[in-house]
């Protein structure tokens, strides 16, 4: 076995209560991996996550986890890594937990370049809810919502993060595992804000209602429609329509803000003293 | 119940976790798996199996171990699940 994925798991909760071939667990199991690599210890890991059946993941992790409410785990995140800076603070959402509800705390969180890594579970609805579209379902997608096709265009949330000045942004799919858990680690290693976008299947609504067939099909459609960065570079808006690109987009080296802040403590504690 | 592993049988299937998705029966580049009368994994063929650990890395339910897998490629996550199949 290459990395002991049991370590990190809480067994007395498993099963898990995600349903069959849902993609969140090979997200999780990317992420797990991941962190064996990278051999953290478990004290110096903490699980942040908002709500939704992505958001259940920490449960069955065995590390500092904490499970918030919908939409604010980068601010849970942000006050946990400005208390604990040399905790490495992990946030696992999903894309209504980031992109709708928590929007606003994912653009500041990248924009203050918090030291922390977030994975956005990306199953392009509110599988949690019933299968409301999300501002991540693609236009012209079916959702409970959008019984005659969503009419709303998609955000790019790797471009998004990149732009509010995160310092690592990269996408993959369920179908490129191994890269996911590549990305992951390179998030984590990253000082500052780092962002992957998980691009996973929610068989049960999102792939129901958009005709998607099994979950090994939905797999296999992912790997079908996704191009590397390198050869989206090439390739025009038309081409591009409808596909899934992934890679590493971005890396930066923009300070990361607790050890900014390390000065304002400093300079605070000089002018107490005087 | 998990299903015993040996030198011959270096997949292990966690029974009660398993939910019968399919999916490590699909992406296996040798088929050494199938679904057992009640939809869930059960090991086939293990003497085909190349300890590539693909369907150990696909499974969404931990519900798979491959035992002394010998791909470091994937250990250091190289590698994607379309390359493995090919
Ligand atoms: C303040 C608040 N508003 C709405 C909800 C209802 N709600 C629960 S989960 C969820 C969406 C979850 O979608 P996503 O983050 O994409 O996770 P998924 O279930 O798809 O993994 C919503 C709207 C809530 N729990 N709290
Ligand atoms: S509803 Fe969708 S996202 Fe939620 S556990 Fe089921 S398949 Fe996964
Ligand atoms: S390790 Fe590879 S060859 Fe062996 S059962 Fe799993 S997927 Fe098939
Ligand atoms: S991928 Fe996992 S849950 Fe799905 S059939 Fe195989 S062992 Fe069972
Ligand atoms: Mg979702």
């Amino acid at each position: 076995m290459a990395v002991p994925v049991d370590n990190y798991l809480r067994n007395q909760f498993m099963p898990h209560m995600w349903c069959p071939g849902c993609g969140h667990g090979i997200v999780l199991g990317a992420v797990l991996r991941a962190i064996g690599r990278l051999d953290l210890p478990k004290d110096e890991v903490c699980i942040v996550s908002g709500i939704g059946c992505a958001s259940r993941a920490p449960g069955y992790l065995d590390f500092n986890t904490v499970h918030t409410t919908h939409g604010r785990a980068l601010a849970f995140a942000t006050g946990i890594k400005l208390a604990r800076p040399d905790l490495h603070v992990i946030v696992l959402t999903g894309d209504g937990d980031a992109s709708a509800i928590g929007g606003n705390h994912l653009i500041h969180a990248a924009r203050r370049n918090m030291g922390i890594t977030t994975v956005m579970f990306n199953n392009s609805i509110y599988g949690m809810t019933n299968g409301q579209y999300s501002p991540m379902t693609p236009k012209g997608r079916y959702a409970s919502t959008a019984p005659y096709g969503n009419v709303e265009r998609n955000f790019d949330m790797c471009e998004l993060v990149k732009a509010a000045g995160g310092n690592y942004v990269a996408r993959a799919t369920t179908a490129h595992a191994r890269q996911l858990s590549n990305y992951v680690e390179h998030a984590i290693q990253t000082q500052g804000f780092a962002f992957v976008e998980a691009v996973t299947q929610c068989p049960t609504y999102f792939g129901r209602r958009n005709k998607m067939g099994t979950p090994v099909d939905m797999i296999e459609w992912f790997r079908k429609n996704s191009v590397n960065a390198a050869a989206a570079a090439k390739l025009g808006p038309e081409e591009l329509d409808g596909k899934i690109v992934v890679g590493e987009f971005y890396r930066g080296d923009a300070p990361e803000y607790t050890q900014v802040y390390e000065e304002v403590i400093k300079r605070a504690k000089e002018a107490a003293a005087r | 119940m998990t299903s015993a592993a040996s030198p011959e049988v270096p997949v292990l299937v966690r029974h009660e976790w398993c939910k019968g998705c399919g999916i490590c029966i699909a992406m296996c580049p040798k088929k050494v798996l199938e679904a057992a009368p009640d939809g869930k994994a059960t090991v086939a063929r293990p003497e085909d199996c190349i300890k590539c650990e693909t369907c150990e890395i696909m499974c969404p339910d931990f519900a798979i171990r491959v035992v002394g897998g010998r791909s470091k490629g994937v250990a250091e996550g190289k590698g994607d699940v379309a390359g493995a199949r090919a």
